[in-house]
């Protein structure tokens, strides 16, 4: 196998043990769980594994989650943007601490954000009668999956779009400016140019978290077949039917979208590493 | 000053997007945070340890801690290993491994727990050789440890990684041709320089695993008093309409995640004061 062969002398130890605890550990975690998901769709065919992931249900569910999380990944987009420009351009007072909060959602168990948020959205909470009063119903709504996707997911444009501002040089700006041009000119110009591989790159990640979510939305979304249910509470649904192939055949589909996703993220930020580096 | 140069910086502009960034995050990130605390007291604080010494939260506390304990030491060691491992060789499928630990980052937690499920509960090939001989992993404590080292897997190396490789391995290399054993290298040159990263990657990994949902929910059956974590438990209270325990319960894993955030800001500050006190002395 050509696996592991090492390329270059090695002169540190240590390869063997390393590579020992690593393959071991990836194999045993990682690998072998996949084999038991295998062997249910596998058992099931293909003609019940079709029926069971076009199920109008099910595709209802692809429809809210995918919505769901395009919306919040934009949403992200512009308010991770924002919060990396002010983070990165601007001293003011309690900069660190608005820093440190951009990381609370993820520190924050997501089954603890859920509650919080859907009794802040519900129509008797802070936020609920504010949006009740312009007609617009938050929990218990696809809306309201939208806004546990979009807490849930903040950090990410912020963390990856952040380093890439704070190498931008000022001086073609300032270069620029000199030339006459005008600050918006300078930003669609020179800053956007250089940002948007790295925005690009956090809005997918934001948008692969959110199909993933679950702990957020299931307290806030009310859960309605065919109008509130994400496809991570189908597996569950399947599940307390006693249906193991069914959540198979669904987890499956999320698993092969994830696994894409993940990759596309990958090659596409080696790309642009790449390019960024002249290698 | 750098921050007075570059483009955005008249003051109107400035004033507004401040603003805009300072009231959303209060308004969508911090509030939810202060209204778990208000609601989790507001039947006062007799009512919040009372709720706090309830045998059944008592018993999700130290599960959820046990569940930490047992976490953290596995993907230490692993973490670890992986990042010595690509960040100190080279060799072929260094980047598939690098591609595989990012999985359960980028895979929905639900499905986590349902590969878990379907490989050791009784009927998977190895959850059905295992209930022959009367052991149980699934909608048990070691499952809830099981899929909990899966999700939090990742964060130690992820942490470790881009540290390693900006260090290099020049120091190591020195000390082995001082005739230092690999061992001897690892412990006084390799550990001491990465010690806050690692720090940070447990202080992530414990977060993650006292607060993980998804994939713990899928296989516990949330059985009370015996496999039910503190945030299963917060879903179970919301569930019978006991919403003040609940936020009591959630203001716990709250109080957790501020401690993560100051953890973290403290180890970034350090990390700063370090680099610029070694750019001084260059």
């Amino acid at each position: 196998m050509a696996f592991a062969i090492p390329i270059r002398k090695r002169v540190l130890p240590g390869f063997g043990l390393s590579l020992g605890i690593s393959l071991f550990f990836v194999s045993l975690v990682l690998l072998l769980p996949v084999t038991g998901l295998v062997m249910q769709t596998a058992d099931m065919g293909w003609g019940r594994f079709w029926q069971v992931v076009t199920d109008p249900r099910v595709v209802a569910s692809y429809k809210v989650t995918l919505t769901a999380a395009l919306i919040a990944s934009l949403f992200n987009g512009v308010f991770g943007l924002l919060m990396a420009w002010i983070l990165v351009r601007y001293d003011f007072w309690g900069k660190r601490l608005l820093d440190g909060l951009v990381d609370l959602p993820f520190a924050l168990p997501t089954a603890v954000a859920g509650i919080a948020l859907s009794a802040l959205y519900a129509q008797s909470g802070w936020y609920g009668g504010f949006f009740e009063f312009f007609g617009v119903q938050v929990a218990y709504t696809p809306v309201g999956i939208m806004v546990a996707m979009a807490f849930t997911s903040v950090p990410f444009v912020v963390r990856t779009v952040q380093p890439v501002l704070e190498d931008l040089p000022l001086e073609d700006e300032e270069a620029a400016s000199t030339l006459g041009a005008s600050g918006s000119q300078i930003f669609r110009r020179i800053v956007l140019p250089a940002i948007w591989p790295a925005w690009v790159t956090g809005m997918a990640l934001a948008f692969t978290r959110s199909l993933g979510e679950f702990g957020a939305i299931i307290f806030i979304a009310g859960n309605m077949p065919y109008v509130s249910e994400v496809t991570s509470l189908m597996i569950f649904v399947r599940l307390q039917e006693y249906d193991y192939a069914a959540a198979s055949a669904i987890a499956a589909v999320i698993l092969l979208a994830s696994l894409t996703l993940l990759l596309s993220i990958n090659i596409w930020q080696a790309r642009f590493l790449r390019r960024l580096h002249g290698r | 000053m750098q921050h007075s140069r570059g483009i955005g910086q008249t003051p109107w502009v400035r004033l507004t997007l401040i603003s805009v960034g300072v009231v959303f995050s209060v308004l969508f990130l911090l509030a939810p945070v202060v209204f778990i605390f208000q609601r989790a007291l507001e039947s006062g604080v007799g009512f919040y340890v009372q709720t706090l010494l309830d045998p059944y939260t008592r018993h999700a506390i130290m599960l959820t801690l046990l569940v930490a304990v047992v976490t953290i030491p596995v993907n230490l060691i692993f973490g670890v290993a992986l990042a010595w491992l690509v960040t100190r060789f080279e060799f072929t499928g260094r980047k598939v491994l690098m591609t595989l630990i990012d999985i359960p980052f980028a895979v929905s937690p639900v499905v986590a727990g349902l590969l878990y499920l379907l490989l050791y509960g009784n009927q998977g090939w190895i959850g059905s050789w295992l209930d022959d001989r009367d052991i149980q992993l699934m909608f048990a404590w070691p499952g809830l440890i099981m899929v909990t080292i899966f999700v939090t897997c990742p964060f130690v190396a992820r942490e470790l990684i881009p540290l390693m490789q900006q260090q290099g391995t020049s120091e190591e290399e020195a000390g082995l041709t001082l005739g230092a054993s690999g061992w001897q290298v690892f412990r006084h040159i390799t550990l001491p320089n990465v010690r806050w990263a690692l720090l940070y990657g447990v202080i992530l990994t414990n977060a993650r695993a006292m607060g993980e949902f998804g994939a713990v929910s899928v296989i516990s059956g949330s059985i009370r008093g015996q496999t039910n974590t503190l945030a299963l438990h917060v879903e179970l209270l919301a569930q019978d309409f006991n919403i003040v325990a609940a936020f009591v319960s959630a203001s716990l894993l709250a109080f957790l995640a501020l401690v993560t955030l100051v953890a973290k800001s403290l180890i970034e500050w350090r990390e700063t004061r370090r680099q610029q006190q070694e750019e001084q002395t260059a």
